[in-house]
């Protein structure tokens, strides 16, 4: 088939249907990404509930200002929050998205290996988020994310409906991960040997392994959570002889993987716009390859160190505590390559590397403050405190949340083929460091000093209200950088410059396909060379985009 | 340009992959890897066993009396014989061999549907003497004194009903959950069987084509093969 000039995967085919039941791993990234986002945007609401509420005790001089829900509907929001933006927005959001549209281009392949498939996962997402959905609307969950035993099986809200949606979205992850896998194992084009993979395929790998051997671990225990509230079938009940401390084991045994299912990625974005904003080949790797299957495989021996204080034995509690010391190896190793890779390097601030340094910085106090977690005494100290939902915060937001944006900033020419306002970028970028920092690292300290995480009132620890009132004003900031960054976004969109082949200097294989990409990214499959090799790309200001040294056609033109 | 050649020639050949062996290969391990996540699934039950019976083996001892060890027999053979006639179906796919194709496949369905009816005669049984699950175990009397071991005070007169261990209930949770959750991957498995039989008939299948036959015999092995493991975990216990 002839490429004709100016169609590309957006403008080819129109109406609901040719989006809807489209094959093209593009177009499904496009659709993941407004579902997750939307998403986001609805974990987001309920966040700022949560933290209207908590701007005051509960006094009688402070009423009514942050009295804005009954307890009941507090513990729903925060279950909510908690569950959407997991299973909603966090683990699929960078694979869904950016893999899918990213990982079929890095590989100069012309899709997924099984497109239907990868429309189906969508499809599942779709009904996984409308469970969702209907279960805000009839009875509401407020179990917590973790829908633990005893209480899910004996609260009346809606558990049955939530866990059936987080056993469709788990199919949804389970079918894309198994989809990746086998795109990479078969559709790399001759020459690229897996040393010569981008690194960001390398961290979609690791992160399918866990997505294939962990989500099925969580559908069959959100099935037995079913079984047991609608048939009573005891397994997790200790009146009929069961083990409600069984069901933590389980659900661990998939959640704490699933953290490397959301951070993997993450780590993969970040190896990317590190090297190509310092414009220096990547340092060690392979050692950052190796490091994010060594995660991968560790992350399944740690999950009980969810569980210290839930009545499991010293001996296993002593083991999952080193253990989970051993994954701090392999985190370490990425962000010291990343490190190393930007000494000396020519360092530019563009949108995508501010993300990049943020992520470095953030995931470091995240990573850190895991090391307390993990270590038995503190933990004990620390167990369901705000120190623990700010250490995830740090990591999931400061971490995943943030690469998230990083690579929506460093894809977006490529997927729209616009380019958007760096000053406002940038701006944002700024503004949501300050804004995140502000919202959880008084967390820290409201946690060291004995506030319970998922409690609706701190009347006894009144003094603690200014810690609070800096929390919520963070996360009001928070929606102020959100609503710049959607405001340049759309402006790009429809007023923004058009975007060259190669904005940024990347020389993974994506860049040299046309921004937008034709409809099969590939005629022939491009030449493959060292992903990390910048030494033949220059700029050149006319065009204001990176062309090659000797030639000057792009590879792949619309 | 000889990849679109290719294409004009080989209507199963989905244009995103070079060779027809390369699709293959990749429709081979994505099954595999489907495989994977079924042995976790199970694997969660299998665990769940573990734990109960390693802690509580006198459960065990004592609640597999209560299954039928003929039956659980009769359906292992029944399952070996139609992994058999799927083994040979595959091979008939690959020899183009249309009419022993579609009766391998309709002799497999046979088998599924034997074992699914031999196992509804047991769950039947079993409804009847009141051996469910969890909260809805109420044993029938005259069934625990018939069925239950006959050792030392029993022997003496006193009621069988003395020597049953508590929680033998959660014997019943495990059995149901496992051979229910097998018994739905058995009949998943007959509509597999029953899609390819009628792509089968239409002649779709040959040396140069055979996917669907084959990853779907993958598929109905390791449903074979898991309740290879089931039976004597459930049915045979010393």
């Amino acid at each position: 088939m002839q490429s004709v000039a100016g169609v590309n995967y957006l403008n080819h085919g129109k109406g609901f249907r040719s989006w809807a039941f489209t094959l093209d791993h593009k177009r499904i990234a496009i659709m993941y990404g407004v579902a997750i986002v939307a998403a986001f945007f609805l974990g987001g609401v309920m966040s700022l509930l949560i933290r209207t509420e908590l701007l005051a005790p509960k006094t009688p001089e402070t009423f009514p200002i942050g009295n804005i829900m009954k307890p009941d509907t507090y513990n729903r929001v925060f279950t909510l929050h908690g569950a959407i933006m997991i299973f909603l927005f966090v683990i699929p959001g960078i694979p869904a998205i950016f893999g899918n549209f990213a990982l079929p281009l890095m590989l100069g392949a012309r899709d997924v290996a099984f497109p239907r498939l990868n429309l189906l996962s969508f499809h599942l997402y779709a009904v996984g988020t409308v469970f969702f959905v209907l279960t805000m609307l009839f009875g509401s969950l407020d179990t917590g994310w973790t829908f633990y035993t005893p209480y899910s099986t004996t609260t009346h809200t809606n558990v049955i409906l939530a866990t059936l949606g987080g056993f469709v979205l788990g199919f949804s992850s389970i079918l894309t991960g198994l989809n990746f896998i086998v795109t990479i194992h078969k559709l790399r084009p001759p020459g690229m040997t897996w040393f010569k993979l981008p690194l960001f395929v390398w961290a979609l790998y690791a992160t399918s392994i866990i997505q294939l051997l962990a989500t099925p671990v969580l559908g069959i225990t959100l099935l037995l959570l079913i079984a047991e509230r609608a048939l009573g079938v005891g397994i997790f009940d200790p009146q009929l002889g069961g083990d409600p401390v069984l069901y933590q084991h389980f659900f661990w045994f998939y959640s704490h993987p699933a953290v490397y299912i959301m951070i993997l990625p993450a780590m993969g974005v970040q190896s990317e716009l590190i090297s190509v904003f310092s414009r220096k080949h990547i340092f060690g790797y392979r050692f950052i390859a190796y490091s994010s299957v060594a995660i991968a495989l560790l992350g399944f021996f740690v999950w009980g160190h969810h569980m210290f204080v839930s009545g499991q034995g010293t001996l296993a509690s002593m083991i999952f505590s080193a253990l989970t010391f051993s994954v701090s190896i392999p985190s370490a190793i990425k962000v010291f390559n990343w490190l190393a890779t930007m000494y000396k390097g020519s360092i530019s601030l563009e949108t995508p590397m501010c993300y990049a340094l943020s992520f470095i910085f953030l995931f470091g106090i995240g990573g850190l403050t895991g090391l307390f977690l993990g270590a038995l005494a503190t933990d004990v100290h620390l167990h369901d405190t705000y120190f623990v939902v700010a250490h995830f915060h740090y990591v999931m937001f400061g971490g995943v949340m943030i690469a998230f944006l990083g690579a929506l900033h460093y894809w977006w020419p490529k997927m729209t083929g616009r380019m958007y306002s760096e000053t406002w970028g940038r701006i944002a970028a700024l503004l949501l460091f300050v804004a995140f920092n502000l919202t959880f690292f008084p967390q820290f300290v409201l946690g060291t000093r004995g506030n319970p995480r998922r409690y609706y009132d701190y009347a006894p620890l009144k003094e603690l209200q200014p810690l609070h009132i800096l929390s919520s004003v963070g996360a009001f900031l928070l929606l102020a950088a959100f609503t710049i960054m959607l405001g340049y976004l759309l402006h790009s969109l429809f007023r923004g410059r058009k975007a060259p082949a190669n904005p940024w200097g990347g020389n993974t294989l994506e860049w040299k396909c046309a921004s937008p990409p034709p409809p099969h990214n590939f005629e022939t499959p491009p030449p493959v060379g060292d992903p990390y090799d910048f030494s033949h790309l220059e700029f050149d200001e006319a065009r204001e985009e990176y062309v090659e040294r000797s030639r000057t056609g792009e590879a792949c033109t619309a | 340009m000889n990849d679109a050649a290719a294409h004009a020639h080989d209507p199963h050949l989905a244009h995103h992959f070079a060779t027809p062996r390369q699709q293959f290969e990749s429709g081979r391990l994505g099954m595999w890897l489907f495989l994977v996540t079924e042995i976790l699934l199970f694997g969660v039950l299998f665990t769940l066993y573990g734990v109960y019976r390693s802690n509580h083996p006198e459960i065990f001892v004592y609640a597999h009396r209560f299954l039928d060890k003929t039956l659980g027999a009769l359906n292992t053979a029944v399952l070996i014989c139609s992994s058999l006639t799927m083994a040979w179906a595959v091979r008939a796919a690959q020899q183009g061999r249309t009419r022993l194709l579609t009766g391998c496949l309709a002799a497999t369905i046979l088998g599924g549907l034997v074992f699914l009816c031999v196992k509804g005669v047991e769950y039947q049984h079993k409804w009847k003497d009141g051996l469910l699950w969890g909260k809805h175990y109420q044993p029938v009397r005259e069934v625990l004194e018939k069925t239950a071991p006959r050792e030392g005070a029993a022997a003496a007169g006193a009621p069988a009903a003395a020597d049953e261990p508590r929680n033998v209930r959660i014997f019943f949770s495990i059995y149901f959950l496992m051979t229910g959750l097998h018994g739905l991957h058995v009949l998943v498995g007959m509509a597999l069987l029953a899609w390819i039989l009628v792509r089968a008939k239409r002649g779709e299948f040959g040396p140069a084509y055979f996917a669907p036959v084959d990853h779907v015999g993958l598929y109905w092995h390791l449903v074979d093969l898991i309740w290879i493991y089931l039976f004597p975990l459930l049915y045979l216990i010393h």
